[in-house]
Parts: C-alpha cells; structure tokens; sequence
C-alpha cells in the first residue's frame, strides 16, 4: 500500500477507525446457535416420541419429529462440542496487524 | 407467476409447541441484538461490525442474506412454473459471481478499506459518482425490504390468521430491535441463526415430500406426466437454441447465458453492498475473499430445498398457477407445509420462513443505514463530526429506514408478481453499476467523469427498455427475457459511455488509483494473515475452482 494516499480517503475512514474497537468483545455465536438447536431438538424430539400415528401418516410415513429432533440435536451439540474444541476461532491474534502501510 | 392474495383456505393448525419454538426463535434473536450491543463502541463495530468476523460466519451471512422470503418462495414459484431450468439461478446465475468476486474483486474492496461500495466508486471517480450510486443504491434497498416486509406480512396474514397490519408491525419491530441494538454484528449473527434455521425447516419438507412422490425417479415421473409440466420440466439446456426456444423459461442459451449468468448475476453478486458488507466485515484479507467462496458450497445444493418442493406442488396441486387465492405460484412451499408437516416439526417450517424473510429485510437495511450514514450524511449533510454522533445517526437511519420500508411494503403489494418486480429493480440498478465497476477496476484510463456517466446513461438505458416494453414498442417472449435484454442494453451504453467520456476527460493520475485499479498498486493479499490460512483448504482458488467444477457437474444429471 503506497505511502501518501489521498488526503480525503483517510480523514473518513480514519475518524471511524480511531473511534476503537469494542468488537473484539463480541460473544461466540456457536453458543446461541448450539443452545437454541439443543433445545429445539429436545423438543420434536419429544413431540416426535409422544405423537401419534396421525402425525406420521401425514408426513407419508415417516416418524419426521423424530429425525428432525435427532438432526437438530446433533447440530446443536456439535456447535457446543466444536466451540469447545477450538475455542478462539473468533479472538485468534492476528500475525501482522499492517492491513496497511499507513498504519495509526 | 402470480400474485400472493390469499382467501383464507390455506391455514397452517399450529399448536402450543409450534408457537412455543417461534417464540424461542424471537427471543434468541433478540438476545442476540441485546448481547451484541455490549461490543459496539464505534460507528464501525455499529456499522461494519469492527472488521473482526471469522470467514465462515461472514461465508454463511452471505449465502443467508439471500436468502430471504423471495427466494425461498420465489425460487419454489420458479421450480413449479419453469421445472428444473430454475437451476440456472444458482448455477451459472450465482456461483461463478460469487467467485468471481472473491478472486477478483474483494482485494479492491477489502484491501482500499473502504467502508461501503459507494465509497469505492468515490475513491475510484469522484463525489457526484459516490453520491449518485449512494442514492440509487439507498432507494433500491428499502424497495426490496419492502418486499421482503410486504411477503412476511402476507405470509403470517394467511397462515397464521394474523392480520396484515399487525403482521407488518411485529415483524418490523422484531428487526428494528435487533439491529438497532446490535448492529450489523447482530444482523449478521442473527443471519447465520437464521441459516440454520431455513435448513431445519425445509430439510424435513423436502424428505417427506420426496418420499411421497417415490423419490426422485418417482416424482420426474410424474412430472413428466403432468399436464403443466412435461418432459421439459426436467431438463435445463434442452430447448434453448438461439431461433428456436421451447424451454419453459422461453429464453435462449444466449440469453440464459450472458443475460442470466453474466450480467445479471455478476451485476448483483459483484455490485450489491447488501452482500458485499458481509464480506467486508470480515477479519483479515483472507476470510474477506473466502466469504463468497465459502457462501457459493451451500449455495450450489440450495435449489434442492426449493426447485424440489416446486415441482411437488406441481405434481400434487392441479390447481396451481392460479393468479390469486390459495393456489398461486408463490405459494407452493406453504402449501406443501400444510400437507406434510406435523406439529413440532411444523413449528420449525414457520419459524424457518420467517426466520428467511428476516434475514432478507435485515440485510437491505443493514446495507441502508451504512450508506446513508457514511456515504450520505456523514460526506455531504454533517461532515466532521465526532464519531459518536454518527453511531447515533447510524441509529436513527435503522428506524427512519425500516418505516419507509414498511411504506414500499405496498408499493409491492400493488404488483401481481413481486418475483419479476424485483428482478426488474436488479435490472434498472445492479447491471450499469457492475459495468461502471467492471470497467473501472481494469482500465486505469477510464475517467471520473466517464464513471458517472456510465453509471447514470446505463441506469436510464434498462429504464427505458423496461419503459417500451410496457408500452408495447418493444416485445419480448416473457418479463424475465426483458430482463435479461434490459441488462444487455445497460451494459452496452454504460461500456460505450465509459469507453467515449473517458476519450474527451482527464484521467486521475496512478497515485490517486492505489490499489484501486488492476496493475496499479500492490494489493497485498496476505494482510492480517491468521495461522492457518495458507493451508491448501483456505486458497481462495482452490475453493473457487471446486465451486465452479462442481457447479458444472450438477447439470451433468439435468441435460
């Protein structure tokens, strides 16, 4: 990146970047992803296991809550069980912080 | 394709757990607002969510930001009128943009840090440029929020009993909560929920109606026996030679081809900040590239939940296709809903709908307030002031921007078909700026002024295509051939214009064109390089390649 750029492309973008930063706060959304799903799985899950036949004569045979339940389930423990693994995918330092040469 | 009236026949029963599991849905989304307001410090977290996003959250709020109401029911519509031609869409109509922009263009976007894409064209030409695209760009996004508003009401006023108004304001108020307090951090977290979501609602419809019709030989079966339908229905390129087309879309392989697949979809894909934000906010060089690339993979299996379900109600439904009531084109997949789908898993199919038409309308005005903020008021209404002022305009444009979404919300209910309405707007105001953009970022000779006038005499040129169309001078087969010629005289006229002002104007010297412009500058593509991302399974042409490969693989199968 050259050294003088153009006077008015740094005073903007400049002002909205000096303001700093809180976003390298921002929470992990696996964990609202993994939580909401577990939840949701549990719940057709259990649906699926109380309902009756009604229920999988209209959905062509098939005990649908129950997959669905089984396959929500599976998602949202895999979100939880992936954030645990690699917990900072979201906070990773950087190698170089020069995303340009004109750096503050 | 037919209107969205609805008499009042097709009602989804939902019981005490659907609701409960939508209400589930509202409160995480709102949550997620609330939690991400702790992070916002700046108008940039607030409005370019602080740049700090890991690829495959901003890969899935890309792919999810389109994927809103319209296409979901609109593509199903698409897959019930015209058959598995509806693959064009994704096919050569979305991946190889998608692409395209993560191997070429995100390293202009990313790299001259600009913070929307009327800024680029600011940098790139001059300020009556960066204003003119501002504003074109501004109206075009609360028009198709409102669609996406006027669709969600329509939607929960039909199946759910609601009334239309109340419809309109609940769901209004659920998305101007979260991204009033969150930001496009919310937007985007909330994008990727919502992802989730769709796919847990229409998974299930698709297997059970799948199963239904005998499987996928069962159902082109019956679909090649279907009155409506027929052979054709099953086939993507067969009938569609220049001279003699008889393919359902009713256009050529030229027109599908250059129409569809270039113009139209680079012109969105490549131009629209609606998607490219989500790119931009990205944490390093690398995730930005890769977003469209990692949003192209789900983008390529996605017509599978929609054209399938189209061709089911094509095979169940004879009725359908009519231009009003229960029976429209449009609503193909909550028919199918209300078949197959019990409670529990009924109530995911709801909540995913909505979580789709929420995702849409979030990202319009995601997109609006950005460039309202900082392209509008912040450089030509208010400038110079602190940056706390404009995270509170930035807060105040949400509100302003959803209620006037809410007055387009009508201005699509007066049209019979809010599918072609939307590709007519992509027409009038995606295609001249890709072509600005496309010119620009190669030829380093093209003029400021020439950037203005393309963008402007392209922009009246698909206008007054659409203008004779309308009146009857000019006569194509269907509105989407229109479109596609449209596009085409947009292009032509904004090339010509940049190619002749830039004759008879002064270029900006190659200091000003940094990285701005192919060849003048260096990018430096390994920016903020994280550990991990040289590995073969994060090279943005490697990724790209796969993409496109299997893109033309899947139409082996759909000759």
């Amino acid at each position: 990146m050259p050294e003088n750029s153009p006077g008015d492309r740094d005073a903007e973008i400049e002002s909205s970047e000096e303001a700093g930063s809180g976003a390298a706060r921002l929470f992990d959304v696996r964990r609202i992803i993994g939580g909401l799903f577990t939840l949701y799985g549990v719940l057709v899950l259990g649906a699926g296991i109380v309902d009756g036949k009604s229920a999988s004569d209209k959905a062509s045979g098939i005990d649908i809550n129950i997959w669905t339940g089984v396959g929500m389930l599976l998602l949202g423990l895999g979100m939880l069980i992936w954030m645990r693994l690699s917990p900072s995918a979201v906070a990773d330092p950087p190698l170089d912080r020069d995303r340009r040469s004109t750096e503050h | 394709m037919c209107g969205v009236l609805m008499d009042g026949g097709l009602r989804l029963d939902l019981n005490l757990l659907d609701y409960v599991i939508l209400a589930c849905y509202f409160l995480t989304v709102l949550g997620i607002g609330v939690l991400a307001r702790r992070s916002i410090n700046s108008s940039l977290d607030f409005l370019m969510s602080g740049r700090a996003l890991p690829a495959w959250v901003t890969g899935l709020a890309f792919v999810a930001a389109n994927l809103g109401a319209l296409e979901i029911l609109g593509m199903a519509a698409n897959g019930a009128q015209y058959g598995v031609a509806t693959v064009h869409y994704y096919w050569i109509g979305a991946v190889p943009a998608m692409v395209f922009l993560g191997i070429v263009m995100m390293p202009f976007y990313y790299g001259s840090e600009v913070r929307s894409v009327p800024e680029f064209l600011r940098l790139r030409f001059n300020k009556q440029t960066h204003l003119l695209n501002a504003i074109i760009f501004a109206v075009s996004a609360v028009l198709i929020a409102g669609v996406n508003l006027y669709a969600l009401a329509i939607v929960l006023q039909a199946l759910l009993g609601w009334p239309l108004v109340v419809a309109v304001v609940v769901a209004a108020a659920l998305v101007l909560a979260y991204i009033t307090l969150g930001g496009l951090s919310s937007a985007i977290y909330n994008e990727v929920l919502q992802f989730f979501v769709i796919l847990a609602g229409l998974i299930p419809l698709v297997v059970v109606g799948l199963h239904d019709m005998g499987g996928w030989s069962g159902l082109s079966d019956k679909v090649a026996a279907n009155k409506a339908g027929g052979e054709g229905f099953l086939h993507a390129w067969q009938g569609t030679q220049i001279g003699n087309v008889t393919n359902p879309i009713g256009a050529s392989w030229f027109g599908i081809v250059f129409g569809l697949g270039f113009l139209l979809s680079f012109g969105y894909w490549t131009t629209n900040f609606a998607e490219v934000q989500r790119a931009m906010s990205a944490q390093n060089m690398s995730a930005a590239r890769r977003t469209p690339l990692i949003g192209a993979f789900p983008k390529l299996f996605i017509p599978a939940l929609t054209i399938i379900p189209g061709l089911i109600a094509l095979v169940l439904f004879p009725k359908l296709g009519a231009d009003k009531g229960d029976f429209t084109y449009t609503n193909a997949i909550p028919l199918l809903i209300e078949r197959y789908l019990p409670n529990g898993v009924l109530g995911i199919a709801v909540t995913g709908l909505l979580a789709a038409f929420m995702a849409g309308m979030a990202a319009n005005i995601s997109s609006f307030n950005t460039v309202f903020t900082y392209d509008i008021w912040q450089t030509y209404v208010r400038p110079g002031h602190d940056d706390a002022y404009y995270l509170r305009t930035g807060r105040v444009v949400t509100v302003v921007g959803i209620l006037i979404g809410v007055g387009t919300a009508f201005i699509a209910a007066g049209y019979s078909n809010i599918m072609n309405y939307v590709q007519i707007l992509f027409s009038f105001f995606n295609v001249p700026l890709f072509a600005t953009f496309l010119i620009g970022i190669f030829w380093k000779r093209m003029t400021a002024w020439a950037g203005f006038s393309a963008l402007l005499g392209g922009t009246i040129g698909a206008v007054a295509t659409w203008v004779l169309y309308k009146l009857d001078v000019l006569t194509f087969k269907t509105d989407l051939v229109e479109t596609f010629w449209g596009s085409g005289v947009a292009f032509v006229v904004a090339g010509g214009l940049a190619i002749g002002v830039s004759m008879a104007t002064r270029p900006k010297p190659d200091d000003e064109l940094q990285g701005l412009v192919r060849g003048v500058g260096a990018t430096n593509l390994r920016a903020g390089e994280l550990v991990g991302d040289s590995t073969w399974y994060r090279n943005p042409l490697v990724l790209g390649a796969t993409a496109l490969a299997i893109s033309v693989a899947l139409y082996i199968p759909f000759w």
